[in-house]
C-alpha cells in the first residue's frame, strides 16, 4: 500500500539542545486510520506539524504522498483540525459558511461557491448529520454539534489525509462517542486517511487500525489489541 | 437652502458614498483578525506622507497614498517573515509615521500649513478630482473584496487550516493591508487621517452585535458605514459642525444602539 505520511530518523526541537523528538519513525499507509496518543508534552502535536511540513526537522527526513512534506504540492488534498478548533472571529458564522470555508483550498479564489462546490458542501454537512441546521449560528450548537461542523469543514476540501489534533477536547463523553462512530463511519465510507491525535484513545480505540504512542519518541507501535493494559491511558507517568 | 444646492456636498456625498462603504468593508477583515489598529498605524504614515509632499513639492495625497501603501506592506511584511508580534509591528508603524511626520513637516517649513484639513477632514476642499481618485480606487477596492470575499473570510476563520491546504494566506492578507492604506489615503480629505480608522472598526464591531451570519455582519457593517457618513454629513453642514468627527460620533452612537439592542435580545 503506497504511504500518505513516512518521516524517517526525524528529531526536532524548538531549542537548541532541546529536543521535543528524537529518533522517530513513523509510516502510514494511505487509507489507515491511526490514533497518536501521548502525554501532554510529549510532542503529539510538533510530529503532526512535521508531518505536514509546518516545521522543518533537525534531523530526519518527512515525506507526505512520497514528496518532501515541506514542498508538499497537493496541500488541497489535506484537511486538518487544529487543536481547541474555533473560529477565529467574534462574528456570528453559519454552519454552512464554515463548511464552505473548508471548500476554499480546493475550488477557485475568486468569485463565488460553484454549484458543484456547494451541492458538496451540503452533502458534507448532511454527511455529519447537520443538515437540518445548517443555516444556524454555530454558537448556538452544542460542544458535539460544533465538532461535527468542523469535521465537515475539514472534510469539505475532499482529502486524502484528514488530521485532527486533540479533536475531542472540551466534548463530553457521550459526545465523544458518537464521534468516534462518526469518525470510523466517514473513514470508510470516504476512504481517507486518518490521523487521529489526543491525549488518550477514549472512544476511537475500538475503530483504529493503530496506536501510537509518543512521548518523546516513539514508544508503541501497533495494534489496539497489543497495547499493554498499563497503557490504555497513554497520559499514565509510566508511558 | 438645501445642502445639495452647494457643489461641495455633491462632491462630499459622492465620495462619501464610496468611503462609507469601503472602509466598513476593508475594516471587517482586519477587526475579524484582531486587528483593529492597523488603519490607526497606517494612518500616522499617511500624515508623513502629506508632510513628504509638501517637502517634495508634489501632491500631498499622492504622497501620502504611497507611503500608506508602503507602510501597510511594511507592517505586514515585519508581522509575517520578521515575526515581530502585531502589537509591536503596529507600534512601529505608528511611532514612526508620527515621528516622520513632524520631522518632514518641519524641514518643509509647513508648520503653519492647516493640516487639520488632512488630520480630521474638511468636506470644503474636496474637489471633483478628489471624488474621481476616490470612486476608481474605492470601487477597484469593493470589487476585488466581492471576488475575493470567500478567500478572505476563509483565512479569517481559520487562519492556520488556510495555511495547511495551501490557500496563499500571506498574500491574501498583504491584499487586505493594502486595501487598509489605500482606504486611508483616499479618505483623509473628507474624514481625515486620524478618524477614518474609526470607520473601519465601529460599523463592524456594531454590526457583529446584530448579525446572524457572517455574510449579514458584512452587509450591516456596510450599511452602519454609509449611513454614518450621509447622517454626518448632513449633520455637520446644518450645524456647521466638523465633519470627520460627527461621522465617527455617528458611528460609535451606532455601536452603543446596536449592544443595547443586543442586550434587549438577550434577555
Amino acid at each position: 500500500m503506497p504511504l500518505a505520511v513516512e518521516l524517517k530518523g526525524v528529531s526536532f526541537g524548538y531549542a537548541p539542545g532541546q529536543p521535543v523528538l528524537s529518533g522517530v519513525d513513523l509510516r502510514v499507509a494511505q487509507g489507515e486510520l491511526v490514533a497518536i496518543a501521548g502525554p501532554n508534552g510529549g510532542g503529539k502535536t510538533t510530529l503532526v506539524r512535521l508531518a505536514l511540513g509546518l516545521v522543518t526537522p533537525d534531523r530526519g527526513e518527512v515525506r507526505l504522498f512520497g514528496e518532501p512534506a515541506g514542498r508538499f504540492s497537493r496541500r488541497s488534498n489535506l484537511g486538518y483540525l487544529p487543536q481547541r478548533a474555533q473560529v477565529g472571529t467574534d462574528t456570528p458564522i453559519t454552519v454552512e459558511e464554515l463548511v464552505s470555508a473548508g471548500r476554499l483550498a480546493a475550488g477557485p479564489l475568486l468569485g463565488p461557491l460553484r454549484q458543484r462546490d456547494r451541492e458538496l458542501v451540503a452533502r458534507t454537512i448532511e454527511r455529519v448529520g447537520l443538515g437540518e441546521l445548517a443555516r444556524k449560528p454555530l454558537g448556538s450548537l452544542s460542544g458535539g454539534q460544533q465538532q461535527r461542523a468542523f469535521i465537515a469543514k475539514a472534510l469539505a476540501g475532499e482529502p486524502a489525509l484528514l488530521v485532527m489534533d486533540e479533536p475531542t477536547t472540551g466534548v463530553d463523553a457521550e459526545s465523544q462517542e458518537a464521534l468516534a462512530a462518526l469518525l470510523d463511519r466517514l473513514h470508510r465510507e470516504l476512504n481517507v486517511t486518518v490521523l487521529y491525535v489526543s491525549h488518550e484513545f477514549g472512544a476511537i480505540e475500538r475503530y483504529v487500525d493503530r496506536l501510537v504512542l509518543v512521548r518523546g519518541s516513539i514508544v508503541f507501535d501497533g495494534s489496539p489489541s497489543e497495547l499493554p493494559e498499563l497503557w490504555h491511558d497513554p497520559s499514565h507517568a509510566h508511558v | 437652502m438645501h445642502m445639495f444646492d452647494s457643489e461641495f456636498m455633491r462632491l462630499a456625498f459622492a465620495a462619501g458614498a464610496v468611503i462609507g462603504l469601503i472602509a466598513p468593508a476593508v475594516g471587517f477583515f482586519l477587526v475579524q483578525r484582531g486587528m483593529s489598529l492597523v488603519g490607526d498605524g497606517i494612518g500616522h504614515v499617511a500624515f508623513a506622507g502629506v508632510a513628504a509632499g509638501y517637502l517634495l513639492g508634489v501632491s500631498p495625497v499622492g504622497a501620502a497614498l504611497v507611503a500608506a501603501v508602503v507602510g501597510g506592506a511594511a507592517l505586514e511584511w515585519l508581522r509575517t517573515s520578521r515575526k515581530t508580534a502585531g502589537d509591536q509591528a503596529l507600534a512601529f508603524i505608528f511611532y514612526t509615521g508620527i515621528a516622520g511626520g513632524v520631522v518632514l513637516i518641519s524641514a518643509a517649513g509647513a508648520l503653519n500649513v492647516n493640516l487639520f484639513t488632512y488630520l480630521f477632514g474638511s468636506i470644503l476642499t474636496v474637489t471633483r478630482e478628489d471624488v474621481a481618485v476616490v470612486a476608481v480606487l474605492g470601487g477597484a477596492g469593493l470589487v476585488t473584496i466581492g471576488l475575493l470575499y470567500r478567500a478572505f473570510a476563509g483565512v479569517v476563520v481559520d487562519e492556520e487550516a488556510a495555511l495547511v491546504t495551501g490557500v496563499p494566506v500571506t498574500l491574501l492578507n498583504l491584499i487586505i493591508t493594502v486595501f487598509a492604506a489605500l482606504t486611508v489615503a483616499v479618505s483623509m480629505r473628507i474624514v481625515g487621517i486620524l478618524l477614518i480608522a474609526a470607520l473601519m472598526v465601529l460599523p463592524v464591531m456594531a454590526a457583529d452585535r446584530l448579525a446572524w451570519s457572517m455574510r449579514s455582519a458584512l452587509g450591516l457593517a456596510m450599511t452602519f458605514g454609509i449611513a454614518s457618513v450621509f447622517g454626518g454629513l448632513t449633520i455637520a453642514y446644518y450645524a456647521d459642525l466638523p465633519p470627520g468627527g460627527t461621522i465617527v460620533l455617528l458611528a460609535a452612537a451606532a455601536f452603543l444602539l446596536a449592544s443595547s439592542v443586543e442586550a434587549v435580545r438577550a434577555h
